[in-house]
């Protein structure tokens, strides 16, 4: 197994360093006032050119924020976040919105160069060519705002939209105004409910009736200020019929204060569409002792509002000082299904709390969760998550599996499932193990001559194998690379 | 979602304050001050509600509509007639009537050498080493049931086996209410010395059509190497609130088996705290429920496991008609030190009615890396496929359902370890399978 080889090789590489994309890149940037009041949502809304309806729907959702208090039922423990300390609009600085690729301050361009995300057209098509991949367009953001979105043109040709959801709003205000807080309303919870308010940017996806997205969508997520909080917002809506496979990435320099992350992705599959989210999370996960890194308030809920719908979320999460993450699905038209893959892994001081929610409304629907835990160091994983069939979901059907692995005695591995049943004809399957690294599959790979560190990421990545196999081609093999560095450090 | 301002109290909550204005008084200072502090912690912090982690799936605040008074002494004669379980299984047999011991009932005479038997009134005023252990078990958090049982409790059995003795007859505590709608509490204290071996049952029956309150708590004190069975019945009238707490403390090389059996009570909530202190224990848990009309029913396990090598084992089924409602919360903590767990929880629950509910919530909590810890949750209906098996044989629908439902709740029933008690449980799962039919 080639993959495998390269698994190891990279381990072999890494230096005591693991985090490779803490670099911050010095540009000059455009931020709103410190702190967050009225004037700062009217600052955000002003600098986006929004029409009145939205400022009216934030600064709704921003009334209700302060009326509501922060969650703790999460098995996280972090210092409060200083609301009033943050930046929470900060733009690189250019002149008028850039016409093409050429015009982006090529400072940026040189730090997704060097995150390995290939911007220009040009360059990607040669190097997809030499490789024989599919394509992918890209929307990248950087701090709060979409700095460039790739193959607009060719998007367009099948119909596709793909761009920054600011500008969605200005060039498509039906849909937005249609979809937007349809799936994950305002006042869903505290930090769904902040991003409402403060949203700056993040990708807006609609695909027509019955078309094939021609590529996979990608939007690469970057915060580089400091003291600045990210907060995007994502929308995907697939019409009837449609297909679309969609792929995140995230990172942040190193810092030693912590920054806080907290996005909203909404799904809405019509009848017979299909959308495939895939992320992988490597946000900057704070040094070994804790210090730094990103707090991680993610609500991602997908609705399957059509007939034989589809939802499939496949998640790598090895980033973030703090995760707390569900990505859930509302299986609300009949025979639709929701699918659920994660790869959670925690090292360090790392906290991860995160899981799913499959809510069975509809008949014959099905959903399948496999969520695969390691954790590492002195952190602590967690995977929480809620399976339920409402009285009227006749013949609903869960599988669910999560295995934890647990690698040193410092760190702790925990399962919290929700699982509740309103309908007899709904079955359940619920299995959950937790266990270390056997001595025997250890000894077994060492005396075939691999160090133990070595030995460690290949079983690591037999027990992850089943998620890996849900990510499309070119993520799995930086997940798996992933893998290896995350867990670097944690064996001996 | 937390941190709200507290409710206005609800009429219960207030009538239970009203009760605990008047604490018993007997058994010294230290435990007048137990008492003392349960009522405290009630008054502070009230009946639980659906916020309440723990209390998620039995909100006690919107199920528990009303206080009732304490119970007085029931008439022996009415509960001579009460008295049905586990009758004719040959063990020593002491009653307890709406929460105190009836000495009439009682068979107290011919001890075996070891074993100790004492009204808990009586041990409470004689004082003394036993009495020392009652009130130490703790959950490490604040129950509710637990909290209005350690202030209003007065009376119950406390036995203790001497180290070494096996006790081979099994002991039965029958705990039976009758008469007007009241609320009854019993403790009682079970204190098993080293090497020691019991069997012990516990069971709840009273009159159909009163809506009375039981809230029973055991305290369970196993040293090393010894050996406890217990079996537990729940067959209360179809109107009666049933909270039971079992609290168990897990000396090391331990045997202990606990299986329950409930089909009784509107609403039941049993819950079950075991820490497991000494090493190399192997503790099992089962429990068989079965519900209809309307009935709910919650068993709650915590298994804390804080020490290296033991073995836990949890499997509990769930049978559900009509609109009944099970609640299956079981978690397992390994703490640090507890390498070499070895721990397996499985919950299983058929659901007979259209409008019936299962919640289950099985949780790990993990902090060794030198485990093997797993659960497994299951509901559905019975599988057509089996059906189709007996009916093509001739088997009417209803029977083919029984024979499938009696197979999947024998399995949790073989674990009990005593024949005669053993036999007992199949006979009320049958029993419960004919009314249905």
């Amino acid at each position: 197994m080639p993959a495998v080889q390269e698994t190891v090789e990279q381990v072999r590489s890494i230096d005591v360093d693991q985090y490779k994309y803490g670099f911050f890149t010095d540009i000059e940037s455009e931020k709103a006032p410190k702190g967050l009041d009225e004037d700062t949502v009217r600052f955000i809304s002003a600098k986006k050119g929004e029409p009145e309806w939205l400022l009216e729907w934030r600064l709704d959702a921003f009334r209700r924020w302060q009326t509501m208090p922060e969650p703790k039922w999460a098995r996280v423990d972090y210092p409060p976040i200083p609301y009033q300390e943050l930046y929470y609009y900060a733009a690189p600085k250019q002149k008028a919105g850039p016409k093409s690729i050429d015009e982006i301050d090529p400072e940026i361009l040189a730090t997704y160069e060097k995150l390995g995300i290939p911007l220009r057209e040009r360059d990607a098509l040669l190097g997809i060519e030499s490789t024989g991949g599919s394509k992918v367009a890209v929307d990248a953001v950087f701090d709060s705002v979409s700095v460039a979105t790739t193959f607009k043109e060719e998007l367009a040709k099948a119909g596709v939209i793909f761009m920054p959801i600011s500008e969605a709003v200005r060039e498509h205000p039906e849909l937005v105004k249609k979809y937007l807080g349809s799936v994950v309303p305002v006042t869903d919870n505290f930090f769904a409910t902040l991003n409402s308010a403060v949203f700056s940017d993040g990708s807006f996806v609609y695909i027509p009736k019955g078309v094939r997205c021609p590529m996979e969508l990608s939007t690469y997520f970057r915060i580089n200020e400091r003291n600045t909080g990210q907060f995007e917002r994502t929308l995907i809506i697939a019409d009837e019929g449609s297909y679309v496979s969609y792929l995140e990435g995230c990172t942040a320099p190193m810092r030693d204060e912590n920054q806080l992350h907290a996005a909203v992705v909404e799904l809405v599959a019509l009848a017979d569409a299909e959308i495939k989210y895939s992320t992988v999370q490597n946000w900057y996960p704070g040094d070994s002792e804790g210090k730094g890194g990103i707090f991680n308030f993610v609500t991602k809920r997908g609705d399957c509002r059509g007939d034989r719908s589809k939802i499939s979320w496949t998640q790598v999460e090895t980033g973030s000082a703090i995760t707390w993450k569900y990505p859930s699905c509302i299986l609300r038209g009949d025979e639709s299904q929701g699918e659920f893959y994660s790869i959670a892994i925690s090292n360090g001081r790392q906290q991860v709390d995160s899981g799913t929610k499959m809510i069975h409304l509809g008949k014959n629907t099905s959903s399948r969760i496999i969520s695969k835990g390691i954790a590492a160091g002195r952190s602590d994983n967690t995977y929480r998550g809620l399976v339920s069939a409402h009285r009227k979901a006749t013949n609903a059907r869960n599988f669910t599996n999560c295995d934890s692995l647990l690698i040193g005695d410092q760190c702790g591995a925990h399962t919290v499932p929700y699982i509740e049943s309103k309908n007899a004809s709904a079955h359940f399957e619920h299995e959950a193990t937790t266990s270390k690294i056997s001595e025997d599959q250890l000894f077994y790979c060492r005396q075939r001559g691999l160090d133990p560190e070595e030995a460690t990421a290949l079983i690591v990545n037999g027990f992850v194998k089943d998620v890996l196999q849900q990510l499309p081609m070119e993520f799995a093999v930086e997940a798996q690379k992933l893998i290896s560095v995350s867990l670097e450090g944690s064996v001996g | 979602m937390n941190a709200e301002i507290r409710p206005i109290r609800t009429p219960a909550e207030q009538g239970l304050s009203g009760e605990l204005k008047n604490l018993p008084s007997s058994g010294g200072a230290r435990i007048v001050a137990l008492r003392e502090a349960a009522a405290k912690a009630f008054n502070d912090n009230g009946l639980p509600h659906r916020r309440v982690e723990e209390w998620k799936y039995t909100d006690l605040r919107t199920l528990m509509r009303e206080a009732l008074p304490v119970s007085s002494p029931a008439q022996s004669a009415q509960v001579e007639a009460h008295a049905r379980l586990l009758i004719d299984t040959g063990a020593r047999r002491l009653v307890i009537a709406n929460g105190a011991v009836v000495p009439e009932l009682s068979d107290l005479a011919d001890l075996e050498s070891g074993l100790t038997i004492q009204p808990l009134a009586t041990a409470l005023a004689a004082g003394g080493d036993l009495i020392a252990r009652l009130g130490t078990l703790e959950p490490g958090r604040y129950d509710a049931a637990l909290a209005l049982n350690t202030a209003l409790a007065a009376d119950g059995v406390a036995i203790s086996v001497a180290p070494g003795a096996v006790i081979e007859r099994p002991i039965h505590v029958a705990h039976v209410f009758s008469g007007k709608a009241a609320a009854s509490f019993a403790r009682n204290l079970v204190v098993l010395g080293a090497g020691a071996s019991l069997t012990y049952a516990e069971s709840f029956e009273g009159p159909e059509g009163v809506a009375y309150q039981v809230n029973s708590a055991t305290e369970f004190v196993v040293a090393d190497e010894a050996s406890l069975d217990l079996v537990r019945v729940q067959e209360e009238g179809a109107n009666a609130l049933h909270l039971s707490t079992l609290l168990f403390e897990v000396g090391k090389a331990v045997k202990l088996n606990a299986f329950t059996f409930t089909s009784g009570a509107a609403v039941t909530r049993t819950s079950l705290y075991a820490r497991l202190n000494g090493a190399d224990s192997a503790v099992s848990f089962n429990g068989a429920i079965l519900l209809k009309d309307r009935q709910h029913a919650d068993s709650t396990l915590f298994v804390d496991h804080q020490t290296t090598g033991c073995e836990s084992r949890e499997l509990f089924k769930h049978v559900l008609d009509d609109s009944s409602r099970g609640v299956f919360q079981g978690k397992i903590v390994v703490r640090q030190p507890a390498q070499k767990t070895d721990g397996r929880m499985m919950s299983r629950a058929l659901l007979l009615g259209d409008d019936a509910e299962m919640d289950n919530k099985p949780e790990l909590e993990i902090f060794a890396d030198d485990v093997a810890c797993g659960h497994g949750a299951t509901c559905g209906a019975i599988d057509d496929d089996l059906l189709f098996y007996l009916r093509a044989r001739g088997i009417p629908l209803k029977e083919a359902q029984s024979l499938l439902v009696q197979a999947f709740v024998g399995e949790a029933i073989e674990t009990v370890a005593n024949d005669e008690l053993r036999d007992a449980l199949v006979e009320r799962a049958e029993a419960w399978l004919k009314a249905r039919a």
